[in-house]
């Protein structure tokens, strides 16, 4: 079958170089700020001031390897696998309910040995890839009211696994969901009617607990309560940087100030080390990397692929937009990591895997045997 | 397999830009966060980062009236340990072990704790503290600090007063002149991190601190000494509760000397100076009996002042013209006053006298008289000229003021016993200062402590200056006062305080304290010299004397005891 294989090479693209590039200078640029941010906590707890970076190392690297080998795939392939990642994804999730770790008060993680592993960043992917599976084996016409909303109901289960613990993640795998089915229906005018439904159930499910409410008075005026401390020692840290920064490494808000300064937070370290420039650019660098996806969505040779890109691209765009805002207050608070910077092993690991993802659609491979 | 239609591309951009719009906006919040609201919230974490260390000003020194030091200060040091500095754990516990000689154990506990800053020991010597300083241990902290330091321990306790912990004044002068005696304190400004560990690389900015003024006084250490040592003998030889001496010169309000005995130490002053068992006290009842301790009766009690108190009696009368110095007086051994008898202390009677003789004799008939030949409206008028119902404005805290009868209340008894100085309480202080006031010439003086403040340097920065009320009482008067007075001690009943070659006026007094029948009595003797230019003016009060009690044989030989001793010293002659 020479002739086939060379065909098929033929229509294969080369990955998009721009991606990669981006990806690259993310990953530079969180190293970089994960190091001199989390090098006083290391010193602190651990007596090693690069205990937090090296261990973000470690995921990179192996993640890089991941993003490479996933990148080399053919994603009709991995696509085939979606239901099955996703069952495993809901069966990881009902084990970390089950026996889980905790840390800073919520069960997120499964400690295999000296691993640890959390499956909500996992079930992100997943979902991604259910979504894809799913719309994109389903004829075209028949897409009513009811199908969007079986296709939602679809992601349910998941939702409610990792709700339980993590909702900003549930929020995360909602809006992916949503995203998906507004990509893939042609109409507009449902869509203002699920958004307008989004903003009521957002109302009552604040309203019936009243810890929410709680959250949302310390989100209007974070320095009248204790637990508003965080948010405030943040909007501090944002407000020192000025325009031009303290300068790398010289924050004083991570030295204790701005609890847990590696993980959500660290974009306020940013903006302190750096300065209003260092933080629009880097906020510049995702909205580059937002963009590059979208080519690769609009670019796609089909939907599956285009499906998938645009899942990836809403994912990174919701999480960096949700992290931004909820540390410069925008939003009232709640834990979502900044992608490839904050501290987390899982997360860049599974991101750099779904950077792979979008490679392997951009080299736009075209689904064996499949007739256009 | 489905394709990619036109409109999924278009939905992806429109997801884009919405991405792309959300961005911007929060790029816009943080424009307003880091260029319109930044000052603010800097401001906020240089707060929050900023640690200061106050460094303390030396507080001004207190100096007698030829500059010796009665209050000073010594440097001491404070030596601490800062766990996260410490790299020679071993060193360092090995340095305090030696250096400040506590145990072993004490100084690894200290080592090893986990704080931010751990205190080893305060009030360490400042060549100790050089010394740890010179071993250059990292981790190991060196603060200097000020004690309040009395060289003299008891002298002048109660005049000088002690201060607390932070150097301020507690009591006494101490804290009468605490504004000027206080320096400034200085600042030292770091950056911590959030354990309030000091970051040190971004180093400390400094406020130097402003020492103290320097007070200088009019009390002579060497004449305070002597009164001292009088008061304590006599205490001790009459088994008295307590004894007052007040020197001063009456012509300008200067104390020389202000002993009440017992004394406290002032560099202990919490600790009782009687023996008091104070393990078995309540908080309440300790502070109770250290308020005691501290107390100058001098100024801050009141008494019947007795015969003393005749010498106003004597000056209002002559001033009003109702008696004089030739007048005759018969004393049969008591008055009738109204339905009262009331009696002389000689029962017997002094006979016929004149009124010189009468105050020779110290006879209540002949004041008694005086003080009914002047009336009530007369007499009350006298005790506001001589400034006898206010406070003298001593600089002391805690004067106490004159207790006197209404003026609508005083019938013809209560004129009677006033006139011998009974049933009414001033202070000592009250008591010399008026009396200064009338020898002088007639100019009430105010009574003081203060004379200069200069700066650590000696340079002058203020003069004290006290009102005077001169014409208080005429030339005239005052110079008979001082006859009288001088044939008091020269033939009269002060005679115990007559000393060869000097002419010395005076009066005695022995009161009974109230209730009557506890017998208790409180004997005292005012004196001054030279009789016709007063220099210096004494007075004694001896509280509750045990057997003889007559203020002119035990309080008068104090008063002649010192004027022997200090005149010499203070180049007074005649």
């Amino acid at each position: 079958m020479p002739v086939k294989s060379s065909d098929r090479q033929g229509r294969e693209g080369k990955a998009d170089g721009v991606l990669f590039v981006l990806v690259m200078l993310l990953l530079v640029c969180g190293l970089v700020f994960l190091y001199s941010t989390s090098a006083y906590n290391g010193r602190v707890k651990f007596h090693d001031p690069a205990y937090y970076f090296k261990k973000q190392l470690f995921a990179t690297s192996l993640g890089l390897m991941g993003m490479y080998v996933v990148s080399c795939m053919d994603y009709h392939i991995l696509i085939k696998f979606a239901p099955f990642f996703y069952l495993s994804s809901m069966l990881l999730s009902l084990a970390v309910l089950l026996f889980g770790d905790e840390y800073n008060g919520s069960k997120r993680w499964l400690s295999i040995g000296p691993l640890s592993f959390q499956p909500s960043e996992f079930a992100k992917v997943a979902v991604i890839l259910l979504l894809a599976y799913v719309i994109s084996r389903r004829k075209e016409k028949r897409e009513s009211i009811w199908h969007m909303a079986g296709t939602m109901a679809l992601l349910l289960p998941i939702v409610g696994l990792v709700g339980t613990n993590n909702l900003s993640t549930a929020v995360i795998i909602l809006g992916i969901g949503v995203i998906l089915i507004f990509v893939s229906n042609p109409r507009y005018l449902p869509f203002v009617g699920i958004g307008a439904g989004g903003i009521v159930f957002i109302g009552i499910f604040l309203g019936m607990a009243s810890y929410r409410l709680e959250r949302l008075a310390i989100w209007r005026n974070p320095e009248a309560y204790e637990k508003g401390f965080q948010t405030i020692q943040g909007l501090y840290a944002i407000g020192s940087g000025g325009i031009f920064g303290r300068g790398l490494g010289s924050s004083l808000q991570k030295l204790g100030f701005v609890p847990e300064a590696q993980n959500d937070m660290i974009f306020s370290i940013i903006c302190e080390e750096t300065g209003l420039v260092g933080a629009c650019l880097l906020i510049f660098l995702f909205g580059l990397l937002i963009w590059r996806l979208m080519v690769i969505a609009t670019h796609a040779p089909d939907l599956c692929g285009a499906l998938i890109a645009a899942g990836i691209m809403g994912h990174m765009a919701m999480q960096v937009i949700l992290n931004i805002a909820v540390v410069t207050n925008t939003i009232p608070n709640t834990g979502i990591t900044l992608p490839f910077v904050s501290y987390g092993g899982t997360s860049v690991l599974f991101l750099l895997g779904e950077m792979g993802i979008a490679l392997s659609v951009s080299r736009g491979f075209h689904e064996k045997g499949g007739g256009e | 397999m489905r394709k990619n239609r036109t409109y999924h591309k278009k939905k992806t951009v429109i997801v884009f830009a919405a991405c792309v719009c959300m961005l911007a906006g929060l790029m816009g919040r943080m424009v307003y966060l880091m260029v319109i609201r930044s000052d603010y919230y800097a401001q906020k974490a240089e707060e929050l980062h900023e640690r200061e260390r106050d460094i303390k000003a030396a507080r001004g020194r207190i100096l007698d009236a030829k500059g010796e030091v009665l209050a000073d200060n010594k440097a001491v040091c404070t030596i601490s340990v800062i766990h996260s500095q410490i790299k020679e754990p071993e060193k360092v516990a090995a340095m305090l072990v030696k250096e400040l000689g506590i145990s072993e154990e004490t100084a690894k506990k200290r080592v090893e704790t986990v704080s931010a800053i751990e205190r080893v020991k305060t009030n360490v010597e400042k060549s100790v503290g050089d010394k740890i300083r010179s071993y250059h241990l990292d981790g190991v902290k060196v603060d200097e600090d000020f004690k309040r330091d009395y060289p003299y321990d008891e002298l002048a306790s109660k005049v000088l007063g002690f201060t607390g912990g932070d150097n301020q004044g507690i009591v006494g002068l101490e804290i009468m002149y605490e504004d000027i005696l206080r320096g400034i304190d200085g600042k030292i400004l770091t950056t911590t991190d959030a354990r309030g560990v000091e970051i040190s690389e971004l180093g400390e900015s400094r406020v130097e601190p402003v020492p103290g003024y320097d007070l200088h006084i009019s009390l002579d250490k060497n004449i305070q000494m002597y009164a001292q040592q009088a008061a304590e003998k006599v205490m001790e030889e009459k088994g008295a509760e307590a004894v007052s001496i007040l020197l001063m010169n009456p012509q300008n309000g200067e104390i020389y000397a202000n002993a009440n005995v017992p004394e406290f130490n002032l560099n202990d002053p919490f600790t009782l100076n009687t023996d008091a068992d104070t393990s078995a006290m309540t908080d309440q009842e300790f502070q109770d009996a250290c308020n005691q301790m501290w107390r100058n009766r001098t100024i801050n009690d009141t008494y019947e002042p007795g015969s003393t108190f005749k010498i106003i009696t004597m000056t209002a009368g002559l001033s009003q013209g109702v008696v004089h110095l030739d007048d005759s007086f018969f004393c049969p051994g008591y008055k009738i006053v109204e339905d009262r008898r009331i009696h002389c202390h000689k029962r017997t009677g002094h006979g016929a006298e004149n009124f010189v003789q009468g105050a020779m004799n110290s006879c209540n008939p002949v004041f008694i008289e005086v003080g009914l030949r002047l009336g009530v409206d007369n007499y009350y008028k006298y005790f506001k000229q001589l400034g006898l119902m206010k406070k003298t404005g001593i600089d002391l805290p805690g004067e106490a003021g004159t207790i006197m009868h209404d003026k609508e209340k005083i019938g013809e008894v209560e004129l009677a016993t006033i006139s011998f100085g009974q049933s009414f309480q001033i202070t000592p202080v009250q008591l010399a200062t008026t009396v200064s006031s009338i020898i002088n010439g007639g100019t009430r003086v105010t009574p003081h402590f203060g004379v200069k403040v200069t700066d650590e340097e000696g340079n002058l920065v203020e003069t004290m200056e006290y009102p005077e009320e001169t014409g208080i009482v005429s030339e005239e008067v005052s110079r008979q006062v001082r006859y009288i007075l001088e044939k008091v001690v020269s033939e009269g009943s002060g005679k115990n305080a007559a000393i060869e070659g000097r002419t010395i006026g005076g009066k005695t007094a022995t009161s009974q304290t109230l209730p009557r029948s506890a017998n208790r009595y409180i004997s005292s003797f005012l004196g001054f010299t030279p009789a016709e230019d007063p220099q210096v003016l004494g007075i004694c009060v001896i509280w509750d004397p045990q057997g003889i009690y007559y203020g002119g044989t035990i309080a008068a030989p104090v008063i002649r005891d010192i004027f022997e001793n200090v005149l010499p010293y203070m180049g007074i002659e005649g």
